[in-house]
């Protein structure tokens, strides 16, 4: 059994970090992540010796997670949405340069300043590649507490497995909840001395991190090992959940927070005997398209449900090739949807309305 | 062939044919044989950094730390520093050298860390970064680069270009009423209390080049001490985009940067520390 505590979102994921014998983290304040940095330099330092330092920016945190990945440690850092938005150049570099990396953002409502209420309009920009060129995150999105901490040392235990930065993507409502945690046993903090690592150099010609390669025949190169190893990710690292979708006649579709109203939407909807069944991503890259096809390709419809005004729905509608109606439910700028409202939107697009 | 000879040409010829002088015993100069790759550089002819590559290598070499030493090159000419020394490096992105740096020495601690920056890196689009990490006092070495110019994109002003002084953005002179005044940079981190050892050096002589062997030596030193942040500014040249021979661009140097950019330690470690 593991250490059993009632934590918040943010400060679950904090203290699985030092649980995970994380070296160093850099970061900047931003409701509403801002607990990870206050609990990190509370308690980090004195119990593992890792490093916390609060940098100058954003932009500073995440050129100091490049540099000290570079060195092979375990690095991570958090933000949200605007300073995310930040760290793109960087993230970049980070991908080409394929350094192991965690990276949290604490999705709020955007665009812009925004809000500090929990939103997912940063799935595009996670999945997608939200910095410069062809690169991939592989993008985690918990929707318990319970899943804010063990999604840590999962991210870095795929970060060092690819050699690539690992993204959780929550939101402020998961970051800032209460709720009880398992907590995994403390990790030894330990230095391993990795081939590619720049820790003053050994045996032959120095080392060097780098994602400058002007040649275009050199960086095309780059690109195809990238790729190449973007599609082994996609082969091994699929992630989902699906609760009730043998028998339903309706799959609702969700990630991180919303799944959870959705699995209470889906109860309102048995109880009125509507089969309804939901599906959840966990890795939102690589996507469950095959997974979710399967899960889905004899049923009736599909609503896809999302704080955002309608991203991850367009790899839902990847996945399923036209082959199943598809209907999208979004809130945006921080709102979050009801269990009774995405109940009656589903009633609406395939039932023709509430009985 | 024989006659385009120079008559000096002929001269050396004889000597070394009947004399045989070329034999180790009368080397007086070798390039550094490890910490340096044997490889022609991509500078241009009498640019400043090829002399500063040198004397890094020539210091890990000489103090035995090329096992200890790991330099951060940021976008700029030098990104491709990692390219002729031979010792473990990163590249950065423009401006963040010294965030990147800082990265690298705090889980690192024991190891020395520099970072390599050009004008435009470093007091532009890095100025954050700069000004953060020497107030932190950040235990690393800033080699500040500054030939008052963006030499890798072909000449744009730069926060150290001089008043009145032409480049392809300001191609009337540096009207300083619009475009500011030049940034001392060095003189702006030597007043705070994180920075340790703060000079200011040329290579446009050898007796310069021999200074600044000697600053980063002493740098390196302060940061086995954990010291602080050492930030040593090369006032440089760059003859391609100044549009000059590399003669007239080291007389240019003393007779226009120079008197901006007066050569000296701004900063000095206090005698009883000594």
């Amino acid at each position: 059994m593991r250490e059993l505590k009632l934590m918040k979102g943010n400060e679950a994921l904090a203290e699985s970090a030092i649980r995970a014998g994380c070296d160093a983290y850099f970061g900047y304040p931003i409701t509403p992540q801002s607990e990870v940095l206050e609990y990190l330099s509370r308690e980090a330092n004195q119990r593992t010796g890792m490093v916390i330092l609060q940098a100058e920016s954003e932009v500073a945190s995440i050129n100091m997670v490049y540099g000290a990945a570079g060195t092979g440690k375990k690095v991570m850092t958090s933000s949200s949405s605007p300073g995310i938005s930040l760290m793109q150049e960087g993230i970049s570099y980070i991908a080409c340069a394929e350094l192991p990396c965690l990276l949290v953002n604490v999705n709020r409502g955007g665009p812009g300043l925004g809000t500090i209420q929990p939103a997912q309009g940063d799935y595009f920009q996670s999945v997608k590649g939200g910095g410069h060129g062809d690169y991939k995150l592989i993008v985690l999105a918990p929707s318990t507490v319970q899943e804010m901490s063990d999604f840590v040392e999962l991210s870095f235990e795929l970060a060092f497995k690819y050699r690539n930065p690992v993204m959780i993507l929550t939101d402020g409502a998961l970051g800032q909840m209460m709720e009880k945690v398992e907590l995994n046993p403390q990790k030894e903090r330990k230095h391993v001395e990795l081939e590619w690592a720049t820790t003053g150099r050994k045996n032959g010609n120095g080392r060097v991190i780098t994602s400058l390669h002007l040649k275009s025949e050199q960086m095309e190169q780059i690109n195809i090992r990238l790729q190449k190893k973007y599609r082994e990710i996609e082969k091994n690292e699929i992630r989902y959940e699906a609760v009730n979708c043998d028998d339903a006649d309706y799959i609702i579709v969700a990630y991180g927070l919303v799944a959870r109203i959705c699995h209470k939407a889906a109860e309102l909807a048995r109880a009125k005997g509507i089969k309804v069944g939901v599906f959840r991503p966990i890795t939102l890259f690589p996507f469950p398209y095959k997974e979710l096809f399967e899960n889905v390709k004899d049923k009736k419809g599909i609503l896809d449900v999302e704080m955002n005004a309608g991203q991850m729905v367009e790899d839902v509608r990847l996945a399923v090739e036209g082959k199943v109606q598809v209907e999208f439910h979004g809130r945006m700028g921080g709102v979050v949807p009801s269990p009774e409202e995405i109940l009656e939107k589903l009633e609406e697009k395939y039932l023709g309305g509430s009985k | 062939m024989n006659e385009k000879k120079t008559l000096d040409d002929q001269h050396y010829e004889k000597i070394i044919a009947e004399e045989s002088i070329c034999t180790q015993d009368h080397v007086v100069y070798e390039p550094p044989k490890s910490a340096m790759y044997e490889t022609p550089m991509h500078y241009c002819p009498g640019c400043g950094h090829g002399v500063v590559h040198r004397l890094l290598a020539e210091v890990i070499e000489e103090m035995g730390i090329i096992q200890d030493v790991i330099g951060v090159a940021p976008v700029g000419c030098s990104v491709l520093a990692y390219n002729y020394l031979n010792i473990d490096m990163s590249e950065a992105a423009h401006g963040r050298a010294s965030a990147v740096a800082t990265g690298i020495k705090r889980v690192l601690p024991e190891k020395l860390v520099f970072s390599y920056q050009g004008d435009g890196d470093l007091a532009a689009i890095g100025t954050a970064e700069t000004l953060h990490t020497c107030n932190r006092g950040e235990n690393i070495l800033i080699i500040f680069i500054n030939n008052g110019i963006y030499g890798m994109t072909g000449g744009q002003m730069a926060p150290t270009t001089l008043a009145n002084m032409k480049s392809t953005t300001s191609p009337f002179g540096r009207d300083v009423a619009t475009m500011g005044s030049p940034l001392k940079m060095t003189d702006l981190v030597a007043q705070l209390p994180g920075t340790y050892y703060v000079t200011r050096h040329s290579v446009h002589k050898a007796g310069n080049v021999r200074k600044l062997k000697k600053a980063i030596v002493k740098s390196f030193e302060y940061q086995k001490e954990k010291k602080g942040t050492c930030f040593i500014e090369v006032v440089s040249n760059c003859p391609s985009n100044w549009k000059m021979t590399p003669v007239e661009s080291n007389k240019w140097l003393e007779e226009n940067m120079l008197p901006f950019y007066p050569l000296g330690d701004i900063k000095t470690p206090n005698q009883k520390e000594n």
